[in-house]
């Protein structure tokens, strides 16, 4: 497995008291596994990619990445397990806009030391940016960024390969593109795909889909 | 509806309450430190005058000896008799215990116009009831400031003392018959300060008293007053440039706070607010703002100048003699200035903004993309303009001469390589990055670089502060150190000697003569003048002393050989630069003596021409002349000895037989309290402009955020980018320091080079102290670093779940 | 807050103890009433001896040389001159340099029947720039003199130069000296306080005023009074009403009101035509003010009426200029006055001591 919650819940502090986020959320991904998120918003679901991106604790239960339990690590830790195990690709793309498209792409690989320069120039060329590899971010169109950042997260080849919304911000067409390419790529990294998406179409291309409500799943 | 409008323009500030106070303070700082330097200023000014009035200067002309001639109390009694309404003055210095003080005596019957009759209230005797004959009878009264009093030592034998706030610090009044008993001149005055009203009847004065000159008010003390105008001109200089690099954290601030409200402007305006009230409103909100940090500003300016002044008095005595009261009296002209500099300044910080307002279109968002690469296409506008600045300085230096010509050229270049900077550390980051190794170093190269438009100004600012530091600490220190040297030369005399009268002076030369060991230098002077200007011709006797020791700039051959047989005269730098005078060039010393000019010696604190020439020679040219001052050279353990036998034979108090050390001592005592003021003046300009990063650094946070999200998600710890967001300040302020030192130096050249030149009329050498440049990195270093680390405890201690606010949806 | 600085308290201090006719304080005026210690007092019996008494006492301490003369110039206008030296003496002796104790002050003033001008100035003495000498007569304060052209004091010159009037005045004596009191000694309060006083009253003047309008040409009389004391006024002696009076008939008057204590003191002295003096007894005199004139924010009696039963006087002075008021360190009123009634001529008032309101 790839990636395993069990049981895990997660609360926020609020005005009146707790404000309970998720409860009792129990799943597992094994690699070249893909599984979409759905639910509506508010149900938790970007919480929920976030802790199986060890971006932030949780209250109880437990997550595994590859055989590392998160409820283990401290900071240090879960930031060393992100390098070298987790990519995520943002709803806002969240390219670095100081850096070209090229330093982008291979930006977290080279945090992970684990540059691949064979695979990353397949990446460029798959996702078409060979032209762009010298433009910035803010010279880009929304689903030209929106490949780089799946190029940026598919650099480092993780095991677990997160995106939240990953085309929420772009056309039916070209998130229709951008879907291809994803799933074409991580048949050949044999990683495990997390997405959340409230698009049925696209929940409906992956292997497994769960729903959220509330905070549990259904 | 407009009301409606404010409060909800001003809503904004209760958002982001710490732009608000950087906008608040910094227009604060720069209205504190330009209405200090303008308090100082006036009320330095407000001395001079009050000084030159107590003494009779301003207003009324006076009547003075002319060169050569005495002017005796007879002369002021027969010209009283001939209808003339005078004013007795007699001054001098007088010692009370190991202390010299400036005696001013005048006729306390018919005193000179004091304005300090109208001055500031004073303690009276202990009995309150003043009485007459306690001031005119002996023992008498001295009249001095409180602070003169506490100088005075307790063992001494002194006169009664009253003090008074309106006597000039550093200054002994009294009547004419205790001060013409203490300088033991019974017969003698300085001048006669004609009275404003005379009679009808009076006798000429070339009947009564031929040998006296009549002198206009307004011609008397220019000398001083073109000296401290310089130093007034240096405060300011000093007060503008802080003034500017308060104005950078505002302007940084104004436009943000425009900028994050665009979005509502938008909305005001799609509601019907018209862009015109939108503007004004805008305005008001300016205006009122810049009243309440004026007003802050006042009060933190007037707590500097009362802080510095007595320093600053201290120096203006020290250097140019002039005296400035201590104290500090509020002024309405430097409230009113001071207020009317935080809304100018409030107004060109603002103009950007209003600028970017006023041509905003109502409906389109601002362009998201591109801002860095627009941000630097502007710097290469900026540092074009900067270029050109640059290079009209130069042009300006070329071309004129001047104090003014000193002083633009140094504003120019200062600026223009303000402007310049942005892209200089534009093209320097890039340079950096291709050199970066690993990902991280290649991100901060980048990432710093796409911070620079937020925090050029805050940079210029520091760069500003830091070569303003540079520059005046090199001068200082050249200064010193050529001080230092040249007092070593012109004191080679192991003892200095002032005896009562002339018959002292001649058994005191004897009696040295007839020693094996020493050697007595008689220091003998005729007054006289020059083009118009004072000039004081000394007379030496041929000795190794001159010869080996005489700090000389330029000579003949054989100039010393000239000099002793009288065929030469050395003058000093100033004379020489004065007038254009070189080695070989002749010099008209009186109506019918002319002279070849042998050498050019430098001449440190003191304004007015100086010439040298054989002694033998300036008495045969000028009749007697006072022989009371005396260098003796001895063998300097034996100096301590011959001070004691000296002092014993001719009864002297201490302070007129001094050893070389001492005098030295208090020449460089004096010169070190000459530059607190600058240099504390230093110390707040760095202090503001790493205020100024503080508040670039605070204003950027929010902008930050979603640049460093990323990169956290990617594993790099809090921590680690907070200690990254330290070393990209470090970078930062490395890099301008880098940029600061030259332009440090071009300024440091320019006060020693040009404006000494102009201002005092002697160039110093320029030495170069790398380890105090060394301490300054240091200090930009850690400006930055205090700067940056508020910003990185914020970044350190900040929750995750606001960093994924940067990956939200709603966003 | 006080708005002046010590200097001019002791500036105005310095003519305060100077200022002779003055104001009324506790102490007499200006310390004239303060016990003289060290200081000569006069004695009753010691003779007058001229020259030597024209010269100074610096025993005492505080003497005067004060001449007033009432003038006619060729237009017909009236005219009054005054020209005082006042010596004060802040030690008993004599000093050379700035050193010496002697104070001497000048004041001189101008009447016409429009206007008032004076002027004073400040000295010490030991410089030269102010003093007195017996033989040969002169007194003199910087460029202002009075100086005899003779032996005595019969012949004299007078000259006084201010930035707004001067004048240059022949002086001829016409009599002899007049002695006042008991042979010079002069009481001036009932516990005894007195001066030494002697007058020379009938000077013929001639010469020439300088105006802000012009030069006048004038003549007319004079009178020379001298005083010297350590402490003439009795300490609760607040200012006194002084009377010079030339009757068309050729006699004279001389009388005073010291005001304050008990009652006010009066005396004076009658001089007959050929000059024979005869000392008034106390009380003898009477002066009563009938009108007061608002000057310098006092009320000053400027319209007397002059009584002295024994010789059937009985008579109106009234001022020719009423606002004639000596602006001057310590000031008083003192002008050119006419005679009506039962006799009448012309004279000089002084009046000290009027505060203001």
């Amino acid at each position: 497995m790839v990636l395993k919650i069990r049981d895990v819940s997660k609360s926020y502090p609020s005005r009146s008291g707790k404000t309970q986020v998720l409860q009792d959320i129990s799943l597992s991904l094994g690699a070249g596994e893909s599984l979409a998120l759905t639910g509506d918003s508010g149900s938790g679901k970007s919480t929920l990619l976030h802790l199986a991106a060890a971006l932030e604790g949780f209250d109880s239960g437990e997550i595994t990445i590859g055989d590392t339990q998160l409820s283990t690590l401290g900071e240090a830790g879960r930031a060393r397990l992100r390098q070298s195990q987790v990519s995520i690709v943002f709803q806002q793309f969240n390219l670095i806009p100081s850096l070209t498209v090229e330093s982008n792409l291979s930006l977290h690989a080279r945090i992970a030391d684990r540059r691949d320069t064979g695979w990353e120039q397949r990446l460029v060329n798959q996702l078409g940016l060979s032209e762009l590899l010298h433009r910035f971010p803010d010279q880009l169109s929304g689903g030209q960024q929106q490949r780089v950042a799946i190029g940026r997260a598919m650099a480092l080849r993780p095991a677990l390969l997160l995106a939240d919304e990953p085309t929420g911000n772009l056309d039916e067409t070209a998130s229709e593109a951008v879907m291809e390419l994803m799933l074409d790529l991580l048949k050949d990294s044999r990683a495990a795909l997390f997405l959340v998406t409230h698009s049925d179409a696209i929940a409906g291309r992956l292997d497994r889909r769960l729903y959220l409500r509330k905070g549990r799943v259904s | 509806m407009i009301w409606a409008a404010f409060l909800t323009l001003l809503s904004h500030w209760r958002r982001h309450p710490f732009q608000l106070i950087a906008i608040l303070v910094g227009l604060a700082l720069s209205t504190g430190l330009w209405s200090a330097v303008q308090a100082i200023n006036a009320e330095a000014r407000a001395s001079y005058a009050r000084a030159a009035e107590q003494l009779g200067q301003a207003q009324a002309d006076h009547l003075a000896p002319r060169s050569g001639r005495q002017l005796n109390v007879s002369d002021y009694v027969a010209l009283r008799r001939a209808g003339w309404l005078l004013a007795p003055v007699l001054e001098g210095r007088v010692g009370f215990g190991a202390q010299g003080y400036d005696l001013i005596g005048v006729d306390l019957l018919n005193p000179p116009p004091l304005s300090l009759m109208d001055a500031a209230p004073i303690s009276t005797g202990e009995t309150g009831e003043t009485d007459i004959s306690v001031t005119l009878l002996p023992p008498g009264q001295i009249f001095l400031h409180p602070d003169t009093a506490a100088t005075m030592d307790p063992e001494a034998d002194v006169p009664p003392i009253v003090t008074s706030l309106a006597v000039p610090r550093g200054t002994v009044i009294a009547d004419i018959a205790l001060a013409s008993r203490l300088l033991g001149r019974p017969e003698h005055l300085t001048r006669l300060v004609i009275l404003p009203d005379q009679p009808l009847l009076q006798q000429p004065l070339a009947d009564v008293a031929p040998h006296l000159v009549r002198i206009e008010a307004d011609t008397a003390g220019t000398a001083t007053e073109r000296l401290t105008d310089s130093f007034h001109l240096n405060l300011t200089a000093f007060g503008l440039l802080s003034f500017a690099v308060g104005l950078f954290i505002v302007q940084g601030s104004v436009a943000l706070g425009m900028e994050q409200r665009r979005g509502l402007f938008r909305t005001l305006r799609s509601l019907g607010v018209p862009l015109t009230a939108l503007m004004a409103l805008l305005a008001a909100e300016l205006v009122l703002m810049a009243l309440v940090a004026g007003s802050l500003g006042l009060t933190f300016g007037y707590g500097v100048a009362a802080a510095l002044l007595p320093d600053v008095s201290a120096t203006l005595s020290g250097l140019y003699g002039a005296n400035v009261d201590g104290s500090l009296t509020l002024r309405p002209v430097w409230v009113l200035s001071g207020l009317a500099m935080a809304l100018g300044g409030a107004a060109l910080a603002g103009a950007r903004a209003f600028y970017a307002l006023w041509s905003m279109p109502i409906l389109t968002a601002p362009r998201a993309g591109g801002r860095i690469r627009r941000a630097e296409r502007s710097f290469v506008i900026l540092a074009v303009v900067g270029a050109t600045m640059i290079l009209g300085a130069l042009l300006i230096l070329w071309q004129f001469d001047g104090l003014l010509a000193g002083f633009l050229f140094l504003g120019g270049i200062m600026l223009g390589a303000a402007l310049v900077l942005p892209l200089c550390l534009t093209l320097l980051l890039r340079f950096g990055a291709k050199t970066a190794k690993g990902p991280i170093a290649e991100w901060l190269w980048a990432d710093t670089r796409a911070q620079l438009p937020g925090l050029s100004l805050a940079l210029m600012a520091l760069m500003l502060a830091l070569a303003a530091n540079v520059g005046v600490g090199t001068m200082v220190s050249s200064f010193r150190l050529t001080f230092v040297g040249w007092l070593d030369q012109r004191l080679a005399a192991e003892i200095y000697v002032t005896v009562d009268n002339d018959d002292q002076g001649a058994a005191l030369a004897e009696w040295i003569a007839q020693r094996e060991d020493a050697r007595a230098l008689p220091i003998r002077w005729h007054d006289t003048t020059h083009q118009q200007a004072p000039l004081r011709i000394y007379g030496i006797l041929d000795d190794p002393t001159y010869r080996n020791n005489w700090p000389i700039l330029d000579a003949l051959p054989d100039v010393w050989t000239q000099i002793a047989d009288g065929n030469g005269v050395l003058i000093n730098e100033q004379l020489a630069r004065r007038h254009g005078y070189g080695p070989g060039d002749r010099i008209l010393l009186s109506d019918s003596w002319n002279m070849t000019i042998a050498g050019i010696y430098s001449d440190y604190g003191n304004p007015n021409g100086q010439a040298i020439l054989s002694l033998p020679l300036l008495l045969e040219q000028v009749g007697p002349i006072a022989n009371r001052q005396f260098g003796i050279r001895i063998r300097p353990r034996e100096a301590a000895q011959l001070i004691q036998d000296i002092r014993n034979r001719y009864d002297l108090p201490p302070e007129r037989v001094a050893d070389q050390s001492t005098i030295k001592a208090q020449s460089l005592s004096i010169f070190d309290r000459t530059f607190v003021v600058t240099d504390a003046l230093n110390v707040l300009t760095l202090g503001v402009a790493a205020f100024a990063m503080l508040t670039s650094l605070l204003t950027l946070w929010g902008q930050r955020l979603p640049q460093l999200a990323p990169i956290w998600a990617m594993g790099i710890t809090r921590k680690n980018l907070a200690r990254l967001d330290i070393l990209r300040s470090l970078l930062l302020a490395a890099l301008t320091a880098c940029f600061a030192l030259p332009l440090g130096l071009a300024l440091a050249w320019a006060l020693l080079a040009v404006i000494n030149v102009e201002a005092f009329g002697w160039r110093l050498p320029m030495y170069l102290f790398p380890s105090d440049w060394a301490r300054l990195f240091v200090f930009a270093l850690l400006a930055a670093a205090l700067a940056a680390l508020l910003p990185a405890r914020k970044l350190e201690k900040l929750s995750p779940s606001e960093l994924l606010k940067a990956f939200a949806n709603e966003r | 807050m006080n708005a002046r600085g010590s200097f001019t308290r002791i500036c105005l201090y310095c003519i305060a103890l100077l200022a002779v006719a003055t104001s009324a304080h506790a102490q007499g005026f200006a310390g004239l009433g303060t016990e003289a210690s060290g200081f000569a007092v006069p004695e009753r019996g010691a003779a007058l001896d001229f020259p030597r008494d024209h010269g100074p006492h610096p025993a005492y301490r505080i003497e005067w040389w004060y001449l007033t003369a009432n003038l006619k110039g060729e237009d017909g206008a009236d005219y009054g001159i005054q020209w005082t030296l006042f010596r004060s003496a802040l030690a008993p002796h004599e000093q050379s340099g700035w050193a010496s104790p002697q104070i001497w002050m000048g004041h001189a003033g101008l009447t016409t029947q429009r206007a008032h001008y004076f002027s004073e100035r400040l000295a010490r003495g030991g410089i030269g720039q102010a003093g007195v000498t017996a033989s040969p007569f002169a007194a003199w304060i910087d460029d202002w003199e009075m100086r005899a052209t003779d032996t005595g004091i019969d012949a004299m010159t007078l000259t006084a130069n201010a930035p707004a009037f001067s004048y240059v005045l022949d002086l001829e004596a016409q009599g002899p000296l007049v002695l006042h009191g008991d042979k010079g000694y002069s009481v001036k309060s009932q516990s005894g306080q007195a001066s030494y006083y002697y007058s020379q009253p009938r000077y013929e003047v001639s010469g020439t005023l300088t105006l802000p309008s012009g030069p006048v040409t004038v003549a007319g009389q004079a009178w020379l009074d001298r005083e010297w004391s350590s402490q003439p006024l009795d300490e609760d002696q607040s200012g006194w009403d002084w009377f010079s009076l030339s009757f068309e008939s050729g006699e004279k008057l001389m009388g005073f009101v010291l005001r304050g204590g008990d009652r006010n003191f009066t005396s004076g002295t009658w001089i007959a035509a050929d000059g024979t003096a005869t000392a008034l007894e106390p009380g003898q005199f009477a002066a009563t003010p009938l009108d007061f004139t608002s000057v310098e924010r006092r009320s000053v009696p400027t319209r007397w009426q002059v009584n002295l039963p024994d010789r059937n006087l009985s008579a109106i002075v009234e001022a020719v200029y009423p606002k004639a008021w000596m602006g001057t360190a310590f000031p008083y009123w003192e002008g050119p006055v006419r005679v009506s009634g039962s006799h009448s001529g012309m004279g000089y008032l002084e009046m000290t001591g009027y505060e203001p309101e």
